[in-house]
């Protein structure tokens, strides 16, 4: 794999680091009771957004999924109005009025965060659709599971934006299981990747616990859309270590199979990946105090933001308020 | 005096002329280009020719995509106007339309918004049987974000059109099908209809009629023709079905104490039910009966011609309850 260079290659750990400590963090405030809402944790598929996003620009779209907190972080979404969002506080991005499973933040290109599965990749093609329309190169991403890969909207989506030649990537975090149904059970298919074909889209299946692999498929993918040659599919190997909701007993789990997966975890092997003479261990920890700091900021700052006001029910239903 | 126009054709010179002033207007939908037809009943006809296939884009039929493609079009400054062909197949695209395009603006905060329109036709009456007739507005009703309008005749078609396109807000936009081919008076172009905005059609002091789509014409008839019994029936003419005119109800009712609400769409948990009940609660002591209702059957829309008929309001059923209503005024 070729190496994108020292910048890249910082700026894609920066990003992991942000999302794992996020993480963590969350787990551990909703764990002590100070925050209260399903949380679907990304641990363990880090390194997906975080090179992706290491080609994006500001102004580049993507739309994710109720596991999408690690989506918008990597995509530039605030971390304090993230948190703020999360404790459902006036200062959130969406003025608490959408919460961890619509994480909204347009200035960052978060466009859309569904709680519905599938429902990612129409709309994500409606930005790529209005983009090319206005002739410029953004690019959207629409993030989804393997779950979503057996919907109806993901074969409607991708046969509409091959048809259109829309700048959409089609990117899906296979991380073995929908909700809690194992991938095999649930596709009659070998592959996701596969199903690009159909739709005359190029397909890759990837080691999606490998930024560089990541890295090298998106921007080929990035090009393509930007040179409007089309969508590409992008399933992407990986594996959720908190299961399917926070809290999940992963009872459908076979014995062990967490544990084995441990080997292939992202962050600690990007890590090694890294201090293996490209960069030193104080590098990598200065970006990681500095994250550290940020998130205990953002923690504070959402648990000190006041509610918001109740006539905020009547307010966003349309573009007036309504009265009753 | 403008010239006599199908809703049909009125709903076509809207689009022509939304797309000639703005060029973030789109169409999108399955059959919509010129070389597919121009709309399964033509109503998108010359428009791909006049823009261009970039701007009027004929779709696979998949209502979910044509959907998703609005809203995210929608979201970065384009005024799409997406055609769902029949009402019943706005199911197939329930979740974009409910889940997505009502709700985006009020989950983000107000960050976001879907300045869509969604065209679709429906109603009983050409033998279309269960899923091609259903009256689905008060599904959409329901669903706070959305709004919903359903006009009547020509001339309201094309400025309500108008408005929808311009709307900041998503709008279903109900073309009444049997309704589209009959000519009447025309537009005034450029003359928009407002949304939220109901119309007295006729002004009466003993009854008040609330209804809209197709249902207005006889209702009017009807109207004209109790005057010459010394009944006098205010017709209303909803438009806009949400956000509803409770304003113009009231006043109507205020004035007359005798209410009647009449839809196409079934009765049971109608929008009948939702206007009967927003009266009782405003004006109950100004009533001099309940609010009566009538929509079609609970049933699905029958093929066959006679069940079909019957399983419409019947107008005389509704003449019979205006009677009875004048009756116990005098």
């Amino acid at each position: 794999m070729a190496d994108p260079g020292k910048d890249v290659l910082l700026d894609i750990y920066s990003k992991m680091s942000l999302l794992k400590q996020n993480d963590e963090r969350l787990r551990q405030v909703i764990r002590s009771g100070r925050l209260v809402m399903p949380y679907y944790s990304p641990r363990g598929q880090e390194a997906i957004p975080s090179a992706i996003s290491a080609l994006l620009k500001p102004t580049d779209f993507i739309c994710t999924i109720y596991r999408g907190t690690h989506d918008s972080l990597a995509k530039g979404c605030p971390v304090d109005l993230l948190w703020a969002e999360l404790a459902g506080r006036a200062t959130g991005t969406c003025k608490g009025k959408g919460g961890p499973m619509h994480i909204t933040h347009p200035d960052s290109g978060v466009m859309v965060t569904t709680g519905i599965v599938g429902s990612s990749m129409p709309i994500a093609n409606g930005l790529a659709w209005g983009s090319k329309l206005k002739g410029n190169d953004a690019v959207t991403v629409a993030y989804f599971g393997d779950g979503a890969a057996n919907i109806g909207a993901f074969h409607e989506s991708l046969n509409l934006a091959s048809l259109w030649k829309l700048p959409v990537i089609f990117v899906c975090s296979n991380n073995g299981y929908g909700e809690h149904t194992k991938t095999g059970v649930a596709m009659a298919s070998d592959t996701i990747a596969e199903k690009a074909a159909t739709y005359a889209m190029p397909g890759f299946r990837i080691d999606g616990n490998d930024p560089l692999a990541i890295y090298a498929t998106a921007k080929t993918a990035v090009e393509r859309a930007r040179a409007g040659e089309g969508p590409t599919l992008i399933e992407a190997m990986t594996f959720r270590f908190e299961g399917h909701v926070f809290g999940d007993a992963d009872a459908y789990m076979d014995p062990g199979e967490k544990d084995a997966r441990r080997k292939d975890d992202p962050w600690p092997r990007y890590r090694a990946y890294l201090l293996d003479g490209r960069a030193t261990e104080a590098e990598l920890d200065a970006i990681d105090e500095k994250h550290k700091q940020a998130i205990d900021a953002a923690m504070q700052f959402a648990l000190d933001s006041p509610f918001p006001d109740v006539a905020e029910v009547r307010r966003d239903v349309y573009e007036y308020e309504v009265v009753e | 005096m403008t010239d006599k126009v199908t809703m049909a054709q009125a709903i076509n010179m809207a689009l022509h002329d939304a797309m000639e002033k703005d060029k973030t207007v789109l169409v999108l939908g399955e059959d919509v280009g010129d070389a597919e037809g121009g709309g399964v009943v033509g109503i998108s006809g010359g428009l791909s020719q006049k823009f261009g296939t970039d701007r009027v884009k004929s779709t696979p039929i998949t209502e979910q995509a044509i959907m998703g493609a609005a809203i995210g079009a929608a979201m970065i400054g384009f005024k799409p106007v997406a055609e769902i062909m029949l009402m019943n197949f706005t199911t197939v695209a329930s979740d974009m339309i409910v889940n997505h395009a009502a709700k985006l603006r009020f989950m983000s905060g107000g960050q976001t918004s879907v300045p869509i329109v969604v065209r679709t036709m429906t109603g009983a009456g050409m033998a279309n049987g269960g899923q091609h007739s259903d009256y689905l507005e008060a599904w959409f009703a329901h669903t706070a974000g959305l709004k919903v309008v359903l006009p009547s005749n020509p001339a309201d078609a094309y400025g309500l059109m108008l408005s929808a396109i311009d709307d900041p807000d998503p709008v279903i936009f109900i073309e009444c099908l049997p309704a589209l081919f009959t000519p009447a008076e025309g537009p005034e172009r450029g003359v928009k209809v407002p949304i939220g905005k109901a119309n007295v059609v006729r002004e009466g002091r003993d009854v008040s009629v609330i209804a809209y789509g197709r249902l207005i014409g006889s209702l009017a008839a009807l109207s004209d023709k109790l005057k010459e019994d010394g009944i006098e029936v205010e017709v209303i003419d909803l438009r806009t079905v949400a956000p509803l005119d409770l304003d113009t109800i009231y006043a109507s009712v205020a004035k007359t104490g005798a209410a009647i609400v009449v839809h196409e769409a079934v009765k049971k948990f109608g929008p009948g039910a939702e206007i009967s009940s927003a009266i009782h609660e405003k004006l109950f002591d100004k009533l001099r009966a309940p609010v009566k209702r009538f929509g079609a059957a609970y049933a699905a829309v029958p093929f066959s011609q006679p069940l079909e008929s019957a399983s419409l309001p019947q107008l005389d059923d509704i003449e019979a309850s205006i009677r009875a209503l004048a009756k116990e005024k005098a």
